[in-house]
């Protein structure tokens, strides 16, 4: 029998988050296909109580300690390296994601295992694991085979669905005590997204802009269209980070996940940090100057076009509509 | 304070990338390189720490093609000194990066002094085989956060803000001499002006420290590259901006959107 594969739980604020759930349905394939078992690390001060829905996997290694809350990468490298050791686990896996980013890395250069990021699929051929990843904006895709399926893959958010590591049985649950160094670092408190603007999860219509619309000044004609569709403005972040629109419009990795009726990206490429937030909408529409901008993947319709020539078009004909 | 930025550039995704004939890397002979977002905002974070608590700010940057613009424009914005790591760099994975970095970061002050704050971005699209920051710091025994967003210097700690999901922020505390990997500066990235940057050039040089990179190289073999099928694509509507609002229009009509 293969060893086993070890998947970091990722929780915050007392809830486990979908990349858990995403992980273990695509551990459970390759556990399944190897041969192996399927263990989950689940870390964390008061994580104790999560482990019960869990089920997916045949064991659940709790480390829950006081001085584990929201460790930095590097404890939390040491507690995964210490479970590996003794456990015997030869494939682990941690999501793409902020708040595991630098664990794979760190345990990488400590153990030599081998990391690979930004998967988005994995199979197993001959006993080895072949990782897919989404590179350089998406634009290129990689195939890594680790042989021996020995490694760490770090699973980018949405490539795999949550449901299927969904479980209603009870795992078998193991209280582990990993000694490891008090972290330097320490979590003060929570920032919560500033209340007051638009809720841009509840609109039902999203005209998002991306680094094509240019200048701060064109925001106000994206504000025009989306209020003759009845919606509101989101953005990439490229626009946020410029401070064109507020935080609370942060369509994304950091910000929010989105999935309206009808989402009109304009001038987006499409980079999976983006992509992760969008890809469930409804209806999406795609208009970017590159023809071969990730975002035609995801939309169903696209226009290869400067967006700025579109938009006022777009926005007259929609009111002339609605008379 | 003793600020320390770490540059590492990155393919220009504006050009078209051309997987190369061996069909595991990219063909380098169309590629240009720039600084990535994530490196502008570590060079603006810093500025704006330094306009703040003083100090001296080091730019330390891998050579690449067509890096000096970049690098003299560093210059003019306001660091102190821009040193370049240059050598046989080739395609440098993130923990080769990490060990070039940490030995010119031990051969300056080995522990650094207290009040050092090492700045670099906090992930880019080359890094299939792992973040530089994370190793960065455990090769040199500090403290890290990465996905910051902002920085709090105060005495011989440092308060960050790190981005989570959904628009969740957290607070975290850390000692100094520490490593930051930068997500977005507290303010956008600034301009510039050419002849600031011209000037520069005509005033400031840019050092040179030959290094070797480390054996190791890519820690696994890339079994192929390619770009993405066209499978799945989208429909793609053709016209003058007037033919394709009005199909656009249609479209939304027929799916009750309007």
């Amino acid at each position: 029998m293969s060893k086993g594969i070890l998947i970091l739980a990722e929780h915050l604020k007392g809830e486990l988050s979908d990349i858990t759930f995403e992980m273990l349905g695509a551990g459970r394939t390759l556990a399944d296909a190897l041969g192996a078992p399927l263990h989950v690390a689940l870390v964390g001060r008061g994580s104790a109580g999560l482990a019960s829905r869990l089920g997916a996997a045949d064991k659940v290694f709790v480390v829950d300690k006081p001085e584990l809350e929201l460790p930095p990468a590097a404890t939390m490298a040491a507690v995964l390296g210490s479970l590996i050791e003794k456990q015997q686990e030869s494939l682990v896996l941690v999501g793409w994601t902020n708040l595991a980013m630098g664990v794979g890395s760190v345990l990488s250069a400590r153990s030599g295992l081998p990391l690979v990021n930004f998967a988005r699929a994995l199979r197993v051929e001959d006993g080895a694991v072949v990782v897919t990843s989404q590179l350089f904006g998406g634009k290129i895709f990689s195939d890594v085979r680790l042989a021996d399926g020995r490694g760490i893959v770090s699973v980018s958010s949405g490539a795999f669905p949550a449901d299927a590591g969904r479980s209603e049985k009870a795992p078998a649950v193991e209280a582990v005590d990993v000694a490891v160094e008090a972290p330097k670092i320490t979590f003060k408190k929570y920032v919560e997204p500033a209340a007051g603007d638009v809720d841009i999860t509840k609109q039902t219509t999203l005209v998002a802009v991306g680094r094509g619309i240019q200048t701060q000044d064109n925001i106000s004609m994206a504000e025009e269209l989306a209020e003759a569709l009845g919606g509101a403005v989101c953005g990439s972040r490229p626009v946020i980070d410029q401070g064109w629109l507020p935080l609370t419009r942060q369509v994304g990795k950091s910000g929010m996940s989105v999935k309206p009726r009808l989402y009109l990206a304009l001038g987006i490429s499409g980079a999976p940090e983006h992509v992760e937030g969008m890809q469930g909408s409804q209806m999406i529409v795609a208009v970017n100057t590159d023809a071969k901008a990730p975002i035609f993947d995801v939309a169903q319709y696209g226009v290869c076009a400067d967006a700025l020539e579109i938009l006022p078009v777009l926005t007259e004909k929609i009111k002339a509509r609605h008379g | 304070m003793n600020l320390f930025v770490l540059l590492k550039t990155v393919p220009d995704t504006v050009e078209e990338l051309t997987v190369a004939a061996d069909n595991k890397s990219l063909d380098a002979e169309w590629l240009r390189f720039k600084l990535s977002d994530a490196d502008e905002h570590a060079v603006e974070q810093a500025l704006l720490l330094k306009e703040r608590a003083g100090g001296k700010l080091t730019v330390v940057a891998l050579d690449a093609p067509e890096l000096d613009d970049s690098l003299f424009t560093v210059l003019a914005k306001g660091a102190d000194r821009v040193v370049k790591l240059a050598g046989d760099l080739g395609n440098l994975q993130s923990f080769s990066a990490a060990a070039l970095f940490a030995a010119f970061l031990k051969g300056e002050a080995d522990p650094p002094p207290a009040d050092t704050l090492i700045l670099l971005r906090s992930q880019a699209m080359d890094d299939l085989e792992g973040e530089i920051g994370p190793v960065l710091a455990d090769c040199l025994g500090l403290p890290y956060v990465g996905v910051v967003t902002g920085v709090q210097p105060d005495g011989g700690t440092v308060t960050v803000t790190k981005e989570f999901a959904g628009g969740l922020r957290g607070e975290f505390a850390l000692p100094t001499p520490a490593v930051l990997g930068i997500q977005s500066a507290e303010k956008p990235p600034r301009y510039v002006p050419i002849a600031k940057v011209r000037a520069a050039m005509k005033s400031a040089a840019l050092e040179t420290v030959d290094v070797t990179p480390p054996e190791a190289g890519a820690r696994f073999p890339i079994e192929k590259m390619y770009k993405p099928e066209a499978a799945g694509r989208a429909e793609m509507l053709e016209g003058s901006p007037e033919e394709v609002a009005d199909r656009l229009v249609e479209l939304l009509a027929q799916q009750s959107l309007i």
